[in-house]
């Protein structure tokens, strides 16, 4: 659905380039949640919209549902524009305008439908985000969350095939981000909608993403399937990212379990094998003893995971370990 | 009781005065705002990191804004006569109070229009760029609708410092309460003229502002 080729972009800033994002090539598919995640000044902003082409490239191609993208003309833009919705961390509502008026806009904007059929479509969009009592009030009026959900009806009023969010959840609470996240999820689900996301938060990718790319001084510097990442994270801004996302302080350096006796093991369950009842029968079947050091168990969008780190003594340690290797669990020694 | 506290007071006069007055400041506030918003507009687009950055371009409409507004108002009111006569065939009374008075008033409420629109989030620029608008429909479905309030209030500004030209241009034979109270409270040292044509400015002045702030709050939904 969006391809990027070798793309990449400079900022001319008194008379020398600043690069913002390095040569890139990227591949997202129709349908998906696509997660960008960085701090800030990583280049995710700028990846994201170079993809409306807010930003544009200084170099390469972006390919959007096959069309060369950085080969339009001013008209052809704005219809590349109308086909692609985007939601802002700020929502960027009119202050002036209804609800309503705001979801009405894009539609006026585009002039191809009659009012009374605009009129329809926002009915509709309000119903879909569970506003509709609220059209003719001014946004002003509305908390954070309503303030998005206003915001992701009009980016959908011109129905796009491609959603851009741009640190939507970052300024909401937690549990109005969930309610965001969860009707980003049913939209994308319902129509079909790619969504590409930017975040600096990995609970957010963990939530709502199928695939994740980790941005680093301008560059991609990991990426794949959120489990994949999540679970097993190879690039240090991503660790890092994990560990903000379990709520581990970056200084904190974690426990190395020195004074503890034994083999430690961290092991990672996907999927049902998160539920069945798999050390037990290990510990009972092969004789080792083991000790819970540390542990989280959740869910990456609907997959249930876990991850545990063991000390194992005693017992035949080897059988042990091929047991948890037959049952699919992912077993890392740590020592 | 009045005629002995206001010996020289003509209300007949005033009256023809007070009209003449309004009269000035409608004429002149119509078409400060018909060339002064396009312009403010034009130096908003034009300026830094706006929507068409154009250094030259917005260097020279900041040149003639600046200049504009550099020459004190009674040396303008002098310089304009013969265009004025040129353009509406009198330097006299109110009509042709209205040319110079335009020509004061459209600089200032360039500039603060110009200010008003940089108020407007870029955010809401970047939205409606998203949806794929025109420049032209970014300018009036969200700029002007956005800076409503701002503009609101420089409109306000804008129409008081046009009451005072007003009694300025009465110096050149301009017409209205300026006029009066030139040639009877000052020429003819008639000082219940003079006092009355003050109060009546001031009543103007009062009522401008709180009409203009009523309306920035109307209009102000944040």
């Amino acid at each position: 659905m969006i391809q990027f080729d070798n793309v990449h972009k400079a900022y001319r800033v008194n008379g020398r380039d600043i690069p913002a994002l390095q040569a890139t090539s990227l591949q997202i598919g129709a349908g998906e949640i696509f997660g960008l995640i960085g701090h800030s000044g990583a280049g995710k902003s700028t990846l994201l919209r170079l993809i409306n082409r807010l930003e544009e490239p200084s170099g390469g191609r972006i390919l959007i549902d096959g069309e060369d993208s950085t080969a339009l003309d001013a008209s052809a833009l704005r219809g590349l524009r109308q086909r692609i919705g985007m939601i802002f961390q700020h929502f960027n509502l009119l202050a002036s305008k209804t609800v309503a008026d705001n979801v009405a806009l894009p539609l006026k904007l585009a002039g191809e439908l009659p009012r009374t059929a605009i009129d329809a479509r926002v009915a509709q969009l309000l119903e879909r985000v569970g506003l509709s009592e609220h059209a003719h009030k001014y946004p002003a009026q509305l908390s954070g969350g309503q303030k998005q959900r206003v915001g992701i009806a009009r980016a959908l009023a011109t129905e796009p095939k491609i959603l851009l969010c741009d640190e939507a959840t970052s300024a909401l609470d937690p549990q109005t981000t969930a309610q965001v996240l969860q009707l980003l999820a049913e939209i994308n689900r319902e129509l079909q909608l790619t969504i590409v996301l930017i975040t600096h938060e990995m609970d957010v990718i963990r939530r709502v993403c199928d695939r994740v790319a980790v941005m680093d001084g301008g560059a991609i510097v990991e990426q794949g399937a959120v489990a994949d990442v999540f679970l097993h994270p190879q690039h240090p801004t991503t660790r890092r990212f994990v560990l903000e996302a379990e709520h581990v302080d970056e200084g904190e350096q974690r426990d190395d379990f020195a004074h503890v006796p034994g083999r430690i093991l961290r092991l990672t369950f996907r999927g049902e094998a998160t539920y069945a009842p798999l050390l037990g029968q290990v510990a009972r079947d092969t004789g080792v003893d083991y000790s819970i050091l540390a542990g989280r168990i959740d869910r990456i969008r609907e997959t249930p995971y876990g991850q545990l780190t063991l000390a194992l003594t005693g017992g035949d340690l080897d059988a042990a370990l091929a047991r948890l290797d037959a049952a699919d669990v992912h077993v890392e020694v740590l020592r | 009781m009045l005629e002995k506290l206001l010996p020289n007071v003509f209300w007949p006069e005033i009256w023809q005065a007070s009209l003449d007055t309004l009269a000035m400041l409608g004429g002149s506030l119509l078409f400060t705002v018909l060339f002064g918003l396009p312009l403010g507009v034009l130096l908003f687009l034009t300026g830094p990191r706006q929507l068409f950055d154009h250094k030259p371009l917005y260097r020279l409409l900041s040149l003639v804004v600046n200049v504009l507004r550099s020459v004190p108002f009674v040396i303008l009111l002098i310089l304009m006569i013969p265009l004025t006569e040129l353009i509406v065939g009198t330097s006299l009374g109110a009509i042709g109070a209205i040319p110079p008075l335009v020509v004061g008033a459209t600089p200032l409420f360039a500039r603060l229009a110009e200010t008003a629109l940089r108020e407007v989030d870029r955010g809401i620029i970047e939205a409606t760029q998203a949806m794929g608008a025109t420049t032209r429909q970014i300018v009036l479905n969200a700029l002007l609708p956005e800076a409503r309030p701002g503009l609101l209030a420089a409109l306000t500004v804008t129409a008081i410092t046009l009451v005072s030209y007003t009694a300025m241009s009465g110096l050149i034979g301009g017409g209205g309460l300026g006029d009066l109270a030139v040639r009877y409270g000052y020429q003819r040292y008639q000082p219940d003229v003079m006092a009355v044509t003050v109060i009546l400015l001031l009543v103007l002045v009062q009522l401008l502002q709180s009409v203009g702030d009523r309306l920035v709050v109307r209009f102000s939904r944040k």
